[in-house]
């Protein structure tokens, strides 16, 4: 999903770049931490100039998410851990975020954490539809959703009606 | 010109800003824990919506105002919110009717507002654009469960219905600002989204078999900052620590 684009050509550069994009992918969503920045689709671009100074780009995925604080923090840590002192964190709007750019690789770790993830893709669902959201412990689609929004911006809450249990669902927008 | 777009930006900032905080307001006080979130979740989403276009606005300026120098230090003249985001809370029906009548129209003025010439506002745009369409199904949804609920729902609803109906019109008029910045591709033609408004309430209150009001003299004045006796009871808690401790960061 990220784009990294060298802006010079020492040889050592693209190993550099290399470091600084695995740095900034590792850092994980504070609230939802078995995934990373990169595979939430917040990521966008990490750039190496010449004089050894970082430019992290990051989208939000919602305008007022307050992990997005946190995601800068971590971000800067961990390229201070790889050994760059000069870092700066960007933020875009453009392209809108979408939880369409979750991989499926990344829709089967939140499902395995206890989040379902979004079903279908962004827009595609009319006022009054409601989605089938399998449960994500026992798979069943007997679900019902209880709360349009749940413990963070991305998420509902939902209520598996075989198990029993409570569940959040990572919002399809 | 940059005149225009500074005052076109404040007043998207203004609604955004003073919604929230009356959806704030709900925070502990919902009818159940559910509803407590999601309407503080919808006040966070317009804080973010708010602070971009503070912010913005603050750039156009170039007069060193940031986001909350424009939101805490300004007095009640002058915000330009529009007046149906500053009535009270007085009733869990008139939160959700000021909500739905207001998110339908947004997402409408979104969707226009993305492909405006101005990219920042643009981008905003498109970012809030997926957002309001999540409140309205959110306030749709309530709007059915109300209208189609008990007698008292029912009434509650309505009396709210057609207290905020007078509050409609001026999200649709066009003054010299929104004319100006609209011919030059920069606004959004306000006007011409009404009939697509229409529409949608039509269909939500036939789903509830609530009727829409008849009513055609509307309240005006948000836009030039004369408000409602309400807006000053809303900024004395918003703005109380940057007026009593001015520049206090935490
Ligand atoms: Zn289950």
């Amino acid at each position: 999903m990220a784009r990294a684009s060298a802006h010079l050509a020492t040889p050592n550069a693209s190993d550099l770049l290399e470091k600084a994009r695995a740095a900034a992918a590792s850092v994980v969503d504070p609230e939802i931490p078995v995934i990373t920045i990169e595979e939430l689709g917040v990521l966008r671009d990490v750039a190496v100039e010449a004089d050894g100074s970082v430019t992290v780009t990051i989208t939000p995925t919602y305008t007022g998410c307050p992990a997005m604080t946190v995601f800068v923090m971590d971000i800067e840590v961990a390229l201070d851990e790889a050994g760059f002192e000069q870092v700066r964190v960007e933020t875009v709007l453009s392209p809108a975020w979408t939880s369409d750019w979750m991989s499926e690789a990344a829709r089967e770790k939140l499902r395995a954490y206890g989040i379902a993830p979004p079903v279908g893709s962004a827009g595609s669902t009319g006022l009054f539809d409601k989605p089938d959201v399998a449960c994500p412990r026992c798979g069943s689609l007997k679900t019902e959703r209880i709360s349009e929004f749940g413990s963070t911006a991305c998420k509902a809450l939902y209520k598996c009606g075989s198990c029993h249990e409570p569940f959040d669902y990572f919002k399809c927008i | 010109m940059a005149n225009d777009l500074f005052t076109y930006t404040m007043r998207l900032a203004d609604d955004a800003a003073i919604l929230s905080q009356r959806l704030a307001g709900w925070c502990g006080h919902a009818s159940h824990l559910e509803e407590d979130i999601a309407l503080t979740n919808i006040a966070l989403d317009q804080i973010g919506c708010a602070r971009l276009l503070y912010a913005y606005a603050g750039e156009i300026e170039g007069k060193g105002r940031d986001e909350d120098a424009l939101c805490f230090n300004r007095n009640e003249r002058e915000f330009t919110n529009l007046l149906l985001l500053e009535q009270p809370n007085d009733d869990f029906a008139y939160a959700i009717v000021r909500q739905f009548f207001y998110s339908a129209y947004v997402l409408l003025f979104w969707q226009a507002l993305k492909s405006s010439k101005d990219e920042r506002l643009a981008g905003i745009a498109a970012k809030a654009e997926k957002e309001a369409a999540y409140h309205l199904r959110h306030s749709a949804e309530w709007v059915v469960r109300l209208g189609d609920g008990t007698e008292e729902s029912r009434s509650r609803i309505e009396e709210a219905i057609e207290f905020l109906w007078m509050y409609t019109g001026e999200m649709f008029e066009m003054d010299e600002v929104a004319t100006a910045l609209a011919e030059q591709g920069i606004a959004v033609d306000a006007a011409a989204i009404k009939p697509a408004w229409n529409k949608s309430i039509n269909e939500v209150f036939a789903r509830a078999d609530l009727s829409v009001p008849t009513g055609t003299w509307m309240q005006t004045g948000g836009r030039n900052g004369e408000h409602s006796e309400h807006l000053g009871h809303v900024l004395a808690p918003m703005q109380y620590l940057q007026r009593a401790y001015p520049g206090l960061v935490w």
